[in-house]
């Protein structure tokens, strides 16, 4: 029964792969590009050379991360779409971290990621305090954050922490060469960010897989008034969601300021929040596909540059094939789910007139 | 020296305000008009039980692919033509997701908002900051003679007016008519609804993508007047700030309205203070949703709700409550 359920799944999956690319294809040619040349670019902007990989990785990272944060909260039965402003406060956390946290390189970065995951933490509970003892939906609630840190982002990097004689919003000044994160060789991927985003991920597998917080985590998603009578305490445990989750987003906005931007910059947060709810969805809110799921993405998204600068079409193409992908995964399933229902009926009916 | 700079805070508010306050009330009124069109669009669409949460998306492909038509054609109304069955059509995804594939109706409209938000870039990237062809002013005779409210009100254009009409015909339509109420119905309790005999697939249909052409003619409304053509940054995070502003409305016209025009004093005191303050205006945006989450967060205190029981008159402005059913899906044999 599983094994036909999972083939069902990957029958729908390939279905629906098969349509988003052919309405890529066609709103290629639209354009006027050479869709099979477009997918060739993307891949050599993406997997090309070694340089592309590390670019591609170097996306990969606060991506995977992200994701895990959300597989956590989905599968709480949680809404977070404010991850994003969790990533942002890690960012600025992190940020504080390197300005002010004296010491050897290696001191300030353990003091960085700390700090970092401390601020997402913080956002998190916020918005999940506002949901369980405020009454406010954890979409809007979280949203709300998110334009929160955005415009507490605005006002440090214009304000407290602008470059000497420059109030812009370019960002700050750059952080000390030493509480960079260590990179791999002459590449721009750091070694230790990709550590740390294998760990989340493998993390959260373990977590949702093997402990109890995760199995009454999903006790509450999967429905709120049974877990209630079985006497799992929800709301604490929807708040231990909100933390965990907000803490690894907070990690994913260290990386970016510690070991892309190497300083505070407005748009921080890179859209990885947001995007990577698109990746859960894909991932069907399990752990386990997430991380191969994501580096699809990063590609997208880091080879989409490549079709900016050789077929001068706006990058955001990567994220158009990105949003037509899910909408067709998750409407394959729609359709799938619909027909084995009609089935059914049918086969009832027939059994009724038999009668 | 801080203190001196913070007191003189409501010294430059006030002038800036009361210098001229019939034509501050008019750029005021006319800069919410097009969040006044996406916000009782949403309205229109939730009060059916269906939430679309494209909004940042569809407002973003709806201005682009409106000021792209006008551009093109030469002519506005083709331009809010195309505005409004665009942002139509992502609406009519979202119903068909949510109505027949029993999607969830969150998942669907936050790719659907993703989707549109690159889409936009990606095919408005010929228009970008071109000049294009805008809505005509038209004043209206006589009443825009009236001292004070002439300038206020009836000096604007056709786009502007529109949205006081859209206001009062959403309040009319929701509280006095028939399929008004049937719309409510279905939002509220759909089962009671459907056994009297109300299509609740054929109301939810028909309102979601309503409320989603009213939103493609906000998205047209900002790139066809407002922001005079097209650009991202023009547009984004409004689709944002309309759904929290529904929120904040309480899913009722008038008090929707109501946080539209304060967001848009509050855009103007923010353009007004940017030469004292720097940066200002890009921080005062946030601030409808933390006084959303203030305004949910009070509303939800009992001792609220008691002023309602209260003053009958009022429960129906303060009432805030979602309807009922928005966002579940309904099963209609």
């Amino acid at each position: 029964m599983n094994a036909d359920r999972r083939r069902t799944e990957l029958r729908g999956m390939l279905f629906a792969v098969a349509g988003a690319t052919v309405v890529v294809a066609f709103l290629l040619l639209a354009l006027g590009a050479n869709p099979w040349e477009a997918f060739k670019l993307l891949y050599e902007g993406s997997f090309g050379s070694m340089a592309k990989l590390s670019a591609t990785l170097l996306v990969w990272v606060p991506l995977v991360i992200a994701s895990a944060s959300l597989v956590i909260t989905y599968n709480t039965g949680l809404w977070n779409i404010g991850v994003e402003g969790q990533i942002v406060m890690g960012a600025i956390f992190a940020t504080w971290a390197a300005r002010t946290i004296p010491g050897p390189g290696w001191v300030v970065i353990v003091a960085g990621i700390i700090a970092g995951i401390l601020g997402g933490v913080f956002w998190g509970l916020l918005a999940g305090v506002l949901k369980t003892h405020g009454g406010v939906n954890e979409i809007f609630g979280g949203l709300g954050l998110f334009f929160v840190s955005l415009g507490l982002t605005t006002y440090l990097v214009i304000g407290p922490w602008s470059r000497e004689g420059v109030a812009s919003t370019s960002g700050t000044d750059l952080f000390e060469r030493d509480v960079w994160f260590p990179r791999i060789g002459s590449l721009d991927v750091s070694w230790l960010s990709l550590v740390l985003a294998v760990v989340a991920i493998a993390g959260v597998y373990l977590l949702m897989r093997g402990t109890m917080f995760g199995l009454k985590l999903k006790a509450i998603g999967n429905s709120m008034s049974s877990s209630a009578r079985l006497g799992v305490a929800s709301n604490r445990y929807m708040l231990g969601a909100f933390a965990v989750a907000g803490g690894l987003a907070g990690l994913a906005g260290t990386t970016q300021v510690m070991a892309f931007h190497h300083k505070l910059v407005p748009s921080v947060s890179g859209g990885f929040g947001f995007l990577g709810i698109l990746v859960v969805l894909l991932a069907g809110f399990r752990a386990a596909p997430v991380a191969p799921l994501a580096l699809f993405f990063a590609a997208l998204s880091v080879g989409a540059s490549q079709l900016e600068l050789r077929l001068e079409l706006d990058s955001s193409v990567g994220g158009v094939i990105q949003g037509t992908l899910v909408l067709f995964v998750l409407m394959a399933a729609g359709w799938q789910r619909r027909r084995a229902d009609l089935r059914a009926a049918a086969r009832e009916a027939q059994a009724g007139s038999a009668q | 020296m801080m203190t001196g700079l913070f007191a003189s805070v409501p010294i430059i508010i006030g002038l800036a305000i009361v210098g001229d306050l019939d034509v501050t009330t008019g750029t005021v009124i006319a800069g919410a008009a097009p969040l006044i069109y996406a916000t009782i669009g949403e309205t229109i669409t939730e009060k059916a039980g269906v939430v679309n949460l494209s909004l940042d998306g569809s407002l973003l492909l709806s201005a682009m692919a409106g000021f792209g038509i006008a551009f093109l054609s030469g002519s506005v109304i083709l331009g809010f033509l195309a505005a409004a069955a665009v942002s139509a059509l992502v609406a009519l995804i979202i119903a068909y997701a949510g109505i027949e594939l029993r999607l969830n109706q969150i998942a669907v409209g936050f790719v659907l908002f993703l989707l549109c938000t690159r889409l936009s870039a990606l095919l408005g990237a010929p228009f970008v900051r071109e000049p294009g062809p805008a809505v005509p002013k038209l004043e209206i005779p006589l009443l825009a003679d009236i001292p004070f409210l002439g300038k206020a009100l009836f000096q604007h254009n056709l786009s502007i007016y529109g949205s006081f009409v859209v206001v009062l015909v959403a309040y009319w339509f929701f509280y006095r008519t028939r399929p008004g109420l049937e719309l409510q119905a279905v939002g509220e309790r759909p089962e009671s609804a459907f056994a009297r005999g109300v299509s609740v697939r054929r109301v939810r249909y028909f309102y979601t993508i309503l409320g989603g052409a009213l939103v493609g003619i906000g998205g047209a409304a900002f790139s066809l007047d407002q922001k005079f053509g097209w650009s991202e940054g023009h547009v984004r995070n409004f689709g944002w700030i309309a759904l929290a502003i529904v929120i904040f409305g309480g899913w009722h016209p008038f008090r929707v309205a109501l946080g539209c025009y304060l967001f848009g004093a509050l855009q103007v005191v923010a353009l007004k203070l940017q030469p004292v303050f720097p940066g200002l205006s890009q921080v005062l945006p946030i601030l409808p949703f933390p006084t959303m989450i203030l305004t949910l967060v009070v509303i939800n205190r009992p001792g609220f709700r008691a002023l309602g029981d209260r003053f009958g008159s009022l429960r129906k402005f303060l009432a805030s409550e979602p309807p009922a059913a928005l966002g579940t899906n309904f099963e209609q044999q």
